[in-house]
C-alpha cells in the first residue's frame, strides 16, 4: 500500500496485476485504535473496502486445470467444488465417447455469481492424459498450453497500446488426480509433477477416496507425501514462497498434515438426518461429500476457494509468469518478444527440460 | 465243454446289470488320492487388490513378506512373473494351487512391452507340457499350464482401457480369461451395472473371447440350473477382498470398515465375491478341460506345424549320417582290400625269405 494514491488507470490494473495484501476476512469499518500515535483517524484502512467494491464491479478470472486418468471423477469434483455444472461433463459431452488418442485440451468458461461478486471461471480439462498404452511425454501438450497462455499475456503486456484489463487465461491452479491404489504414486504421476511443478501451481488430490478405509487413507497420504519430498516435487503451497511466519505456519500445517486432500465428489443429493446433502448412496451407507469424517472435500474447497484463491493467482502472476517472462526476454536478448534484431517473429520458448531431483 | 452262460455274471437282483456304473466311483477315489492341480494367473495394474482377493478366496496369506516398491523404483522395473504354490486340503481332497502373479504389469509409462513376458511364460508352460507328453516317461507329468487368468479391471475408468483390450486380445487364444472388476466398493449399484454393461459391450466390440460358463445340463436339478444362470448374468464379477474380521450386526464378518458403513465380503448384495468363488470351485474341472482341449491343442498344432521344419532338419541330418557311415564303410573296405593285397605280395615275395610257410611250389 506504499504506492500512494494511484491514478485512475493503474487503479483498475492494481486489482489484477500488482501484488496486494491478502484481504483479512472481517473488514473493520471503524478505527480499532491500532496505532496510538495517530492523532486522529485518517481512513487509510478504508482502501480495503474500496478494493472490495472495485473487485465486485470488475469481477475476476479464475482458471483451473484438471489432470488425471479418465474416470477418476475430475469433472464431478469440479462441479461439486463450484456447485454448478461447469465441467465438460455437463456441456454436451457424451459419456460414451471414446478415449482420445492424444491428450486434448478443452477449456470451458462460465460466469458464476455469489454475493454480488462475479467470477469468470474457466475449467481446463485434459482428456486422454495417461490413458494410452504408451504414455511417454503425454504431459507435453499440457505444458505447451500453459506456456502459450503465458505467451499470450506477455504479448499483451508489451504492447504499446495495451488493454485496460488484460484478459487472464493463465492457468492459476492445476488439480492433479492421483489414483487411490493405496500403494504409492505411479511413475507417470512422478514424471508429470516433476515437469509441471515448475511452471504451474499443482495441487495433488487423491481421487475417489471412498475406496480406502481411514487407516489406508492416512498410510497412503504419508507415503505420497514422502515420495513427493524425496523426488523434490514442490506442490502448492510452495515452501519457498511463504511470505511471513504466519503464512509459513499455516501452510506447513496444510503441507504436512492435510495434503494431498483425499476427496469424493458427487452431484446428487440425498436425505441424511433430515438434511439434504451431496453424497453417494451405496448398499452399506451414504457417503457424505461435505462431512469431514468421510472425506476431505470440504478442506479442499476451503483451501482453493475460501482462503487461497487470491494467493493462487498471485503466485501464478508473480512467480511462474515472471519466470517465463524473464526467460523469454533473456532468450531474446532483452528485447520484447515477437521482435528479433531484424524484426523477425521468434517462436515461444519450448517446454522446460526435466529438472533432476535434488 | 459247457458254454458259460452270461447269466453267471449278472447281479441276480437287477437283470441286465453289468456293474460298470461303478466306474465313476473308482475314478473319483483315484482322483482324490492323486489330488488336483490348478494354476491361476492374476493380471492387473498395481493397487487393484489382487493379492488381497487371492488371500480372501483361498483363506490364506500367499504373500507374507511383501514389499511394495515406490514410484521411482517402478520406473526401472519390468514385468516379473512370480509363482507361489500352496497345498490346500479339504475333507481329504488335496488341491495343489499355484498362483502366478505379474507385478509390474501396467505400471510403466510405456506399457507396450509389458505383456510379452506374460505371454512367453504361458507359452513356456505349454512347451514344457508338450515336451513331457512326447517324452519316454509319461508317468508323472507335472501340469503347470495356466488354467485360468483373472484379469483385473479398474473400477475407476469408464470401461476397458486400451491396455486391457490389447492384453486380452493377445492372450484370449492361450488361456481362459475371467474378467473381474476390482475394488467394487467404489461403485454404487447403478454405476456397477453401467460399468458391467459397458465392459461386456466393449468385449463384444473387440471380439475378445472370455471364458464362458457352460450351460447346466438338462438333467441337473433346478437349483444348480438357477445358480448357473445367476453366475452367467453377473459376469464380469465385481469383487471386494478382505481378510479382516469386522463386527457387523452382532457377528464377526470379513469386511472393510468405513466411517459410513461396513462392506461385507461375503454378502451377495454388497459384491460378487461369493459368486466368483462358486464359479471357480464348481468349474475348476471345466477350466482345466478347456485349457487341455482348446488352448493346449491350439498351441500344439501351431507348434507342430512350425516345428515341422525342425523335424526335416533332423531327417536331413540322418541322411547325412547314413551317407557318412556308408563312406566310412567303403573306406574300411578299401583298406581291407589293400591290406589283403599287401599280404598277397608278401606271401609271393616271401619265398626267398623263408619266413612264411607258403604253399607254393
Amino acid at each position: 500500500m506504499s504506492k500512494g494514491f494511484p491514478e485512475t488507470r493503474t487503479d483498475t490494473a492494481m486489482s489484477e496485476l500488482v501484488p496486494e495484501p491478502r484481504p483479512k476476512p472481517a473488514v473493520p469499518m471503524k478505527p480499532v485504535g491500532i496505532n496510538p500515535n495517530l492523532l486522529g483517524y485518517i481512513g487509510i484502512d478504508t482502501i480495503i473496502e474500496q478494493m472490495r467494491k472495485k473487485t465486485m464491479k470488475t469481477g475476476f478470472d479464475f482458471n483451473i486445470m484438471v489432470v488425471g486418468q479418465s474416470g477418476l471423477g475430475k469433472s464431478t469434483l469440479v462441479n461439486t467444488l463450484f456447485k454448478s455444472q461447469v465441467s465438460r461433463k455437463a456441456s454436451s459431452w457424451n459419456r460414451e465417447e471414446k478415449i482420445p488418442k492424444t491428450v486434448e485440451i478443452k477449456a470451458i468458461g462460465h460466469v458464476i455469481e455469489e454475493g454480488g461478486v462475479k467470477m469468470k471461471l474457466t475449467v481446463i480439462d485434459t482428456p486422454g492424459f495417461g490413458d494410452q498404452i504408451n504414455n511417454e511425454n503425454c504431459w507435453e501438450p499440457i505444458e505447451k498450453y500453459i506456456n502459450e497462455q503465458y505467451e499470450k499475456f506477455l504479448k499483451e503486456e508489451v504492447n504499446i497500446a495495451r488493454k485496460k484489463r488484460i484478459p487472464d487465461t493463465r492457468v492459476h491452479c492445476c488439480l492433479y488426480f492421483i489414483s487411490p491404489t493405496g500403494h504409492s504414486l505411479r511413475p507417470l504421476d512422478l514424471e508429470f509433477m516433476k515437469h509441471l511443478s515448475k511452471v504451474v501451481n499443482i495441487i495433488p488430490v487423491i481421487a475417489k477416496a471412498d475406496t480406502m478405509t481411514l487407516e489406508e487413507k492416512s498410510e497412503f497420504k504419508q507415503r505420497v507425501r514422502k515420495e513427493l519430498e524425496v523426488n523434490g516435487i514442490e506442490f502448492y503451497p510452495q515452501k519457498e514462497f511463504d511470505e511471513d511466519l504466519e503464512d509459513k505456519t499455516e501452510n506447513d500445517k496444510i503441507r504436512q498434515e492435510s495434503m494431498p486432500f483425499a476427496v469424493v465428489g458427487s452431484d446428487k443429493e440425498y436425505q441424511v438426518n433430515g438434511k439434504r446433502v451431496l453424497g453417494r448412496k451405496t448398499p452399506w451407507g451414504i457417503i457424505e461429500v461435505e462431512n469431514l469424517n468421510h472425506c476431505e472435500f470440504a478442506l479442499l474447497r476451503d483451501f482453493v476457494i475460501r482462503t487461497h484463491l487470491q494467493d493462487l493467482k498471485e503466485v501464478t502472476h508473480n512467480i511462474h509468469y515472471e519466470t517465463y517472462r524473464a526467460k523469454r526476454l533473456n532468450d531474446n536478448g532483452g528485447l520484447p518478444p515477437g521482435e528479433g534484431l531484424l524484426g523477425t517473429v521468434l517462436p515461444p520458448v519450448p517446454a522446460t527440460p526435466c529438472p533432476t531431483a535434488e | 465243454m459247457s458254454k458259460q452262460q452270461p447269466t453267471q455274471f449278472i447281479n441276480p437282483e437287477t437283470p441286465g446289470y453289468v456293474g460298470f456304473a461303478n466306474l465313476p466311483n473308482q475314478v473319483h477315489r483315484k482322483s482324490v488320492k492323486k489330488g488336483f492341480e490348478f494354476t491361476l494367473m492374476v493380471v492387473g495394474e498395481s493397487g487393484l487388490g489382487k493379492s488381497t482377493l487371492i488371500n480372501s478366496l483361498f483363506l490364506t496369506d500367499l504373500y507374507p513378506e511383501r514389499v511394495i516398491p515406490g514410484a521411482a523404483e517402478k520406473i526401472e522395473r519390468t514385468v516379473q512373473i512370480e509363482a507361489s504354490t500352496v497345498e490346500i486340503e479339504e475333507r481329504g481332497v488335496k488341491l495343489r494351487l499355484t498362483v502366478v502373479d505379474t507385478p509390474g504389469y501396467g505400471d510403466a509409462i510405456n506399457c507396450r512391452d509389458c505383456f510379452k513376458t506374460i505371454i512367453s511364460y504361458i507359452d513356456e508352460q505349454f512347451e514344457r507340457y508338450l515336451h513331457d507328453e512326447s517324452g519316454l516317461n509319461r508317468r508323472h507329468i507335472l501340469d503347470n499350464r495356466v488354467h485360468c487368468c483373472f484379469y483385473f479391471i479398474s473400477p475407476f475408468g469408464h470401461g476397458l482401457k486400451p491396455l486391457d483390450v490389447a492384453f486380452m486380445k493377445a492372450i484370449h487364444n492361450k488361456v481362459n480369461i475371467v474378467p473381474v472388476i476390482a475394488k467394487a466398493d467404489t461403485l454404487t449399484l447403478k454405476e456397477r451395472e453401467r460399468l458391467k454393461k459397458r465392459i461386456l459391450d466393449e468385449i463384444e466390440e473387440h471380439n475378445i473371447k472370455i471364458y464362458h460358463l457352460p450351460d447346466a445340463e438338462s438333467d441337473e436339478d433346478e437349483d444348480f440350473k438357477e445358480q448357473t444362470r445367476l453366475l452367467k448374468a453377473s459376469i464380469p464379477f465385481s469383487v471386494v477382498g478382505s481378510n479382516q474380521l469386522i463386527e457387523a450386526k452382532g457377528k464377526k464378518v470379513r469386511g472393510r470398515l468405513y466411517p459410513w458403513g461396513v462392506v461385507e465380503v461375503e454378502n451377495p448384495e454388497h459384491n460378487d465375491f461369493l459368486k466368483l468363488r462358486t464359479m471357480l470351485i464348481t468349474h475348476m474341472q471345466d477350466l482345466q478341460e478347456v485349457t487341455q482341449d482348446l488352448h493346449y491343442e491350439n498351441f500344439r498344432s501351431e507348434r507342430l506345424k512350425r516345428g515341422g521344419r525342425k523335424v526335416e532338419n533332423e531327417d536331413m541330418n540322418k541322411d547325412q549320417i547314413l551317407l557318412e557311415k556308408e563312406a566310412e564303410l567303403r573306406r574300411m573296405q578299401e583298406m581291407i582290400a589293400r591290406m589283403q593285397a599287401q599280404m598277397q605280395l608278401q606271401l609271393q615275395g616271401g619265398d626267398g625269405d623263408g619266413g612264411v610257410h607258403g604253399h607254393h611250389v
